[in-house]
């Protein structure tokens, strides 16, 4: 070792992490991949490569190879069927940086499993057997790694060695993928395409010799370089308040998680939905208190004014606040058996808040094949479609694409208590907004008597152009 | 300015939001203590997740009966310094009938001994949540089990009917009698726990150093002479030898390494040079193949 082992402590301390996601078909190599970033990042020991050889004779699909994709089938009664059903996590870090990889199958049926793994993933790695292109399930991980909100995307070629490591094909495959993309109108802000034989370990550590026509990195030089930094919302700030610390009469201390942006002490906050605004007093940690804290930071915040604040209430910025409402539009995607009964009323939890739910109309269903609005009724497991939601208590939201912790949320059956379904809000349902009625008090306006009834007239013009129902009281 | 988290500071983080979840969402919940590496570093989580309040539920170790007689004295002592709630169970009646792993064999022992009696202590004091300190790197079985993993009315998992688990949105709904194991160092590696205990100087007990140990050579395993229940013709056997132990559970059934490190540094230097992986120290593993997942189905932790 060149570094002492205090001076690769001190280092390896300082390293972030990254989540990535892994997708692709049964036998485009993707179990392969990760057994090879595993093995070229040393983190198989001897008597897992002895379990391996030995389970490779058995029951492995790579002849008398050793099947790199054994080491992440985990349970028993799959190991036998050759595929991955559920997701699975690996852990692997190199000197730059630590990794947690979420597994999961590319089969159809399983889109619930892929969806769970890429929820908090960082990047997605799709890969795609360079002898077969852009197949239909490219497509479908696709839709998903962005709808997922996810911002970084590696397009792996693989199996590069059974096409002669041809640029030609390359080339070929990455223009009818971002094509596809464009027609799609998916935006990924950070793209790679890499060619790769992940059996042969071509791209995926060093560059390779035999692929002198690429001039990008090696997928695992990229996976160390990324900047994810930025991939956090730190421009608005929202403390879901998880827990209230009461540990003596003198202390009351809000516990969370800051699910996005920046927080000071001396900022004003205000506590939503009740609206009631104070400032912070400290920033408490069993390590001491800090100036300043940032998501995904779990701290506990104090406040210089004894206001009503409990769990499932959020502090924000007086001057950036979520949206507020009863009723929201969001993408759900059906993780159940049971299909969708709409006459249920489901418990909603999003951050620390849980409330009833009523799901009351299902637009239409992507078909995440050809990413084809469809129209449909009910939702079934693995179906993707827009919804209206109408909540019990008022939720406080941002747009999942503005926001992927205060956007989200799962929806869980009252009887069975399975997470039947999870949501990406898009936005405020304004049908809903629109037909309820809103009452203004003209005099608080400043409204003179005199005006009135020009105000109360152009209201009746509003109602009937607009759909927008304001009631006028005039005192 | 550049805001960002180190893993450790960031796995920290969301260990602890999993802490203060189960607090908030549960009736009854307890925080299992193995007495191990890994459970130093969870405790040592809860005590921030509450800070400066105290932690509002109790440590509840399960004991063998077998435990190395260092584990009990570290477990006694830890709780009574950091002002635990600490609850002890153990399955009287197996140990009144002699149950060990000498005579019994290490399967009996354990489904007796650890298994059996963690259910008989979660329904007897009816725990609705309990954390346990797995991590997901340690054996394949576990790298599939979510962080919140569903327990039927019998304290069975269920691998193929797993809930959903997304973003940091935990369903910590059950039905009575039912209950869930929390796993708050699901994302820690074997090198985050060493380096959080370096770094957060949290104490452990000394049988993870490197020491002059009593050690008898059982089917190729170093297994401490700890005590005389060990039987008379192994123990004459015992050599001292500088050993020390990369996980720790019964005496008998727990593995050392010959081993000159003494301080973290050295283990984590050992560790990253080392050929074997942390379980194969464990004899129990090894009884059937898919062991593991068999003894989770079951109700192990």
């Amino acid at each position: 070792m060149a570094l002492s082992i205090e001076e690769f402590l001190a280092q390896d301390e300082q390293k972030d992490l990254l989540r990535l996601l892994t997708a692709g078909s049964v036998d485009d190599g993707k179990s392969t991949l990760i057994g090879r970033l595993l093995f070229d990042s040393k983190r198989l020991y001897e008597d897992q490569l002895q379990a391996l050889e030995r389970d490779s004779k058995r029951v492995g699909n790579a002849g008398d190879n050793i099947d790199y994709a054994l080491l992440c089938d985990g349970l028993k009664a799959e190991r036998e069927q050759g595929i991955t059903i559920d997701v699975a996590y690996r852990y692997f870090s190199t000197n730059r940086r630590k990794f947690i990889i979420a597994d999961t199958p590319g089969h159809e049926q399983y889109t619930r499993n892929m969806i769970t793994g890429g929820s908090t993933a960082n990047l997605a790695i799709i890969l795609v057997d360079a002898r077969q292109g852009v197949v239909t399930q490219t497509c479908r991980h696709s839709y998903i790694v962005s709808l997922l909100g996810i911002r970084h995307l590696v397009l792996a070629v693989n199996k590069m060695d059974l096409v002669e490591f041809s640029q030609e094909r390359f080339d070929a495959i990455v223009a009818e993928y971002k094509s596809w993309l464009k027609q799609q109108h998916i935006d990924i802000p950070d793209l790679q395409c890499i060619p790769l034989s992940a059996l042969e370990g071509d791209n995926v550590v060093e560059k390779s010799s035999r692929t002198p026509w690429y001039d990008g990195q090696s997928l695992m030089d990229y996976l160390e370089t990324v900047p994810i930094d930025q991939d956090i919302n730190m421009r608005s700030m929202r403390f879901p308040v998880q827990y209230v610390l009461r540990p003596n009469l003198d202390f009351r201390g809000f516990a969370g998680k800051l699910a996005s942006g920046v927080v000071k002490v001396g900022d004003e906050v205000m506590a939503l939905p009740s609206g009631k605004r104070s400032r912070i007093k400290e920033i408490v940690t069993y390590d001491g208190n800090l100036d300043e804290a940032f998501a995904p930071q779990s701290v506990t915040l104090t406040l210089e004014d004894e206001i009503d604040l409990s769990r499932g209430e959020m502090l924000v910025h007086p001057n950036d606040r979520p949206m507020q409402g009863h009723h929201l539009r969001a993408m759900m995607v059906w993780m159940d058996e049971q299909p969708l009964d709409s006459s249920k009323a489901f418990y909603l939890k999003h951050t620390t808040n849980t409330t009833r739910a009523y799901i009351t109309n299902v637009k239409y269903r992507v078909d995440i094949n050809t990413g084809e609005r469809v129209a449909t009724e009910g939702m079934r497991l693995n179906e993707i479609s827009e919804v209206c939601i109408t909540t019990a208590a008022p939720l406080t939201f941002d747009r999942y694409a503005d926001n992927r912790q205060t956007g989200a949320f799962v929806v869980i059956d009252p009887i069975t208590n399975f997470t039947s379904a999870v949501g990406m809000i898009i936005a405020e349902d304004e049908a809903h907004a629109i037909a309820s009625t809103i009452q203004v008090r003209l005099s608080e306006y400043g409204i003179a008597p005199e005006a009135w009834s020009i105000v109360e007239h152009f209201c009746e013009e509003l109602r009937q152009r607009a759909g927008i129902n304001i009631e006028c009281i005039k005192e | 300015m550049s805001y960002s988290l180190s893993h450790l500071k960031a796995l920290e983080a969301e260990s602890i939001h999993i802490i203060r979840e189960v607090a908030a969402e549960f009736r009854n919940p307890v925080m299992l203590y193995s007495i191990g590496k890994d459970s130093s570093v969870m405790v040592r989580l809860a005590e921030k997740a509450f800070a400066p309040g105290k932690v509002p539920f109790p440590l509840m170790h399960i004991d063998s009966m077998w435990k190395f007689k260092e584990m009990v004295e570290f477990r006694d002592r830890y709780a009574k310094e950091h002002n635990w709630n600490l609850i002890v169970e153990y399955n009287k009646k197996a140990y009144e009938e002699g149950v060990g792993p000498f005579t019994h064999g290490s399967k009996v022992h354990t489904d007796l001994m650890k298994t059996q009696a963690l259910l008989m202590a979660l329904k007897k004091h009816g725990f609705d949540a309990a954390f346990g300190g797995a991590r997901r790197d340690e054996e394949k079985s576990r790298a599939k089990e979510r962080i919140f993993s569903f327990r039927n009315e019998f304290q069975q998992w269920d691998p193929k009917n797993q809930r959903p688990e997304l973003w940091d949105i935990y369903n910590t709904r059950i039905n009575a009698g039912e209950s869930i194991r929390v796993f708050p160092l699901s994302n820690w590696t074997e090198l985050d726990v060493w380096q959080y205990i370096r770094m957060e100087n949290i104490p452990i007990v000394p049988l993870y150093y490197a020491k002059e140990r009593p050690i008898v050579e059982i089917d190729g395993n170093l297994i401490m002479a700890d005590d005389d229940r060990m039987p008379e013709e192994l123990r004459r056997q015992a050599k001292m030898r500088m050993v020390r132990f990369r996980t720790l559970g019964c005496y008998p059934l727990t593995g050392a390494i010959d081993s000159e490190a003494d301080t973290i540094e050295k283990i984590v230097e050992e560790m990253m040079t080392t050929t074997k992986s942390e379980r194969t120290t464990r004899v129990i593993d090894f009884d059937q193949e898919g062991s593991m997942e068999q003894k989770k189905r079951e109700g192990y932790f």
